[in-house]
């Protein structure tokens, strides 16, 4: 069962069971839905971006276990980061769990979000993982709008 | 395959020797052998159906229907004489009824196109269920788009068993054509359609019956059901992927316009008119998938062997041991429980995604599917965005429902 256990590390099984910024935002000022026709997983993310900075963020929805410990310990580690380092996060994120990650240096600079190096020996699950990061590199690229994973 | 007989009748399905049919359930996955309940996606296939088709390609391989050379007279009669076979296994009247095509979407899509388009006029009604795969959705969605007439669907009660009552109410003069389901991929109802055909012929109106989830369960006779067309895909009932079959009632078919222009649908052209080949070369345009029709063939060679009332036997004793032991798990939900279902388990786990079982039941060799099953609307009726379906054929044992049962204990363990 070890690569099953790499993949629900209990980092992930834990924020699914209380996933963290599981809320609607009211100031808000981006909203993005992120939706993956596949298997059904829908998330609205919410950001308040002032100056740059990455205020606030929560999300609410329903999906896998993987998609939601994703939504939620990006919510946690996203606070306070300037769009650019988001985008660092993200790109350092992407490469982890479809496995291009160079190692432990990688590893290091993503803190929890390390958690998540089990997913890259499921193909089917890169997408769950990856969902409400797409969802937020919309919110804070752009305007509203539905993101999906297709 | 052998059935043993015991006492006077009732023959026990040799469930131990049928498997020995097929290769691939001996394989092992994730380091546990293969418990394999995805057959509602599509089944495996047994060694006498992959043989047919290697024996074509190594020794008949050949362009059909044109050839004067004696591989292309081999090849025609393999394939022509796959089209027997379907047209003696569904008691269809004769060959020409008979339409190959790519699978059951596209025998659909073949009829709303081609019968659809010439018979439906702004302001019609085309009546589905609520309970249709997408494949008997969309393209009556787009017919009715493209003639301004209106879809209509007969609803589906908490059991998931279509309401007679509401399809009596929503046929009309209006309505076109019936198409509907013959056995739920999502839910396993079975529906009741030989009644459901018999009070829309009443006013006259042709039925298209969507059989793919039901052929690989139960034999069918298209002249008894008196439907109008039924639909099914070679490789759910064992045989390879790529072919589909289009039964359809000749007089109907006569009369209606070719799907596919090309090659082979042809009987003389010139730049000015083009005269069409008779049945069923007239829908079959372009070189077909003659290895995949071969293996038909061989598949229905292969189920003709099988004892259909025995077979039935086990699948229901499959059913009602794995209803049982899901349901007795704290926590897990069926959805469908139709009077008559077919060997379809779908359920869902609070606080647990179907997604995530799916992972945890692999990891174990065990394959299910998770999802919508294309079947969007199904989902929607039940207020739940996915199911976990374990779906049994006759290679699946107790043995292996006992895997799934204890899978399901373990992702529960998991994630609780």
């Amino acid at each position: 069962m070890s690569a099953l256990r790499e993949l629900y590390q209990e980092v992930i099984l834990d924020h699914n069971r209380s996933p963290r910024n599981f809320r609607k935002m009211e100031n808000a000022n981006r909203k993005v839905e992120g939706f993956n026709p596949l298997c059904g997983d829908h998330y609205t993310v919410y950001v308040r971006l002032e100056n740059d900075i990455i205020q606030d963020v929560s999300f609410e929805g329903a999906g896998c276990a993987i998609s939601k410990a994703s939504a939620s310990v990006m919510s946690s580690v996203i606070k306070g980061k300037t769009s650019a380092e988001a985008k660092v996060l993200f790109d350092g994120f992407h490469k982890l769990v479809t496995g291009s990650a160079d190692g432990a240096v990688e590893l290091e600079t993503l803190g929890k979000l390390a958690a998540f190096s089990g997913v890259s020996d499921f193909p089917a699950r890169v997408k769950c993982a990856s969902l409400a990061w797409h969802a937020l590199m919309s919110a804070i690229g752009s305007k509203d709008e539905v993101v999906t994973t297709e | 395959m052998e059935q043993v007989l015991i006492g006077e009748t009732q023959k026990i399905f040799d469930v131990y020797g049928v498997r020995e049919d097929f290769p691939i359930l001996k394989h092992w996955v994730n380091g546990k052998p293969l418990v394999y309940l995805d057959n509602a996606a599509t089944s495996q296939k047994p060694q006498v159906v992959l043989d047919a088709m290697n024996h074509y390609y190594l020794e008949e391989n050949s362009n059909i229907h044109r050839g004067v050379h004696t591989l292309s007279d081999k090849a025609t009669h393999s394939y022509e004489a796959a089209r027997v076979k379907v047209q003696k296994r569904i008691n269809a009247s004769s060959p020409k009824e008979i339409i190959f095509t790519r699978g059951t979407t596209e025998s659909i899509n073949l009829v709303a196109a081609s019968y659809g388009r010439s018979h439906v006029r702004s302001g019609d009604e085309v009546l589905i269920t609520a309970m249709e795969h997408h494949s008997n959705i969309v393209p009556w969605q787009l017919l009715c788009e493209e003639k301004n007439a209106t879809l209509c669907v007969v609803p589906i009660n908490e059991n998931g068993e279509l309401i007679l009552e509401e399809f009596r109410q929503l046929l009309s003069n209006k309505t076109t054509i019936v198409a509907l389901t013959h056995v739920s991929n999502a839910l396993g109802t079975v529906n009741p359609i030989k009644e459901m055909i018999t009070t829309a012929h009443a006013l006259g109106i042709p039925v298209l019956v969507d059989g793919a989830q039901a052929v690989p369960h139960m034999k069918i006779d298209v002249q008894e059901l008196d439907c109008d067309f039924y639909a099914f895909s070679a490789h759910k009932m064992f045989g390879p992927t790529g072919v589909g079959i289009l039964y359809g009632k000749r007089h109907l078919l006569e009369a209606m316009p070719p799907y596919q222009g090309g090659g082979d649908m042809i009987r003389s052209v010139t730049f000015e008119k083009t005269l069409f080949n008779e049945l069923p070369h007239k829908f079959e345009a372009g070189t077909p998938n003659i290895a995949g029709g071969v293996g038909l063939g061989a598949t229905i060679d292969y189920l003709n062997n099988v004892d259909m009332e025995s077979l039935a036997r086990h699948e229901q004793e499959l059913l009602s041991y794995a209803t049982d032991a899901l349901s007795g798990i704290g926590g897990v939900h069926i959805i469908g429980t139709a009077n008559e279902k077919a060997s379809v388990v779908s359920f869902v786990i609070d606080n647990v995604h179907p997604h995530d079982i799916g992972t945890v039941l692999d990891d174990d060799g065990i394959a299910i599917r998770t999802g919508h099953h294309c079947a969007q609307p199904v989902m929607q009726r039940f207020g739940i965005p996915a199911t976990a379906r374990a779906s049994f054929a006759m290679y699946n044992t107790k043995e292996e429902i006992d895997a799934l049962a204890k899978g399901v204990r373990k992702a529960i363990g998991v994630f609780s």
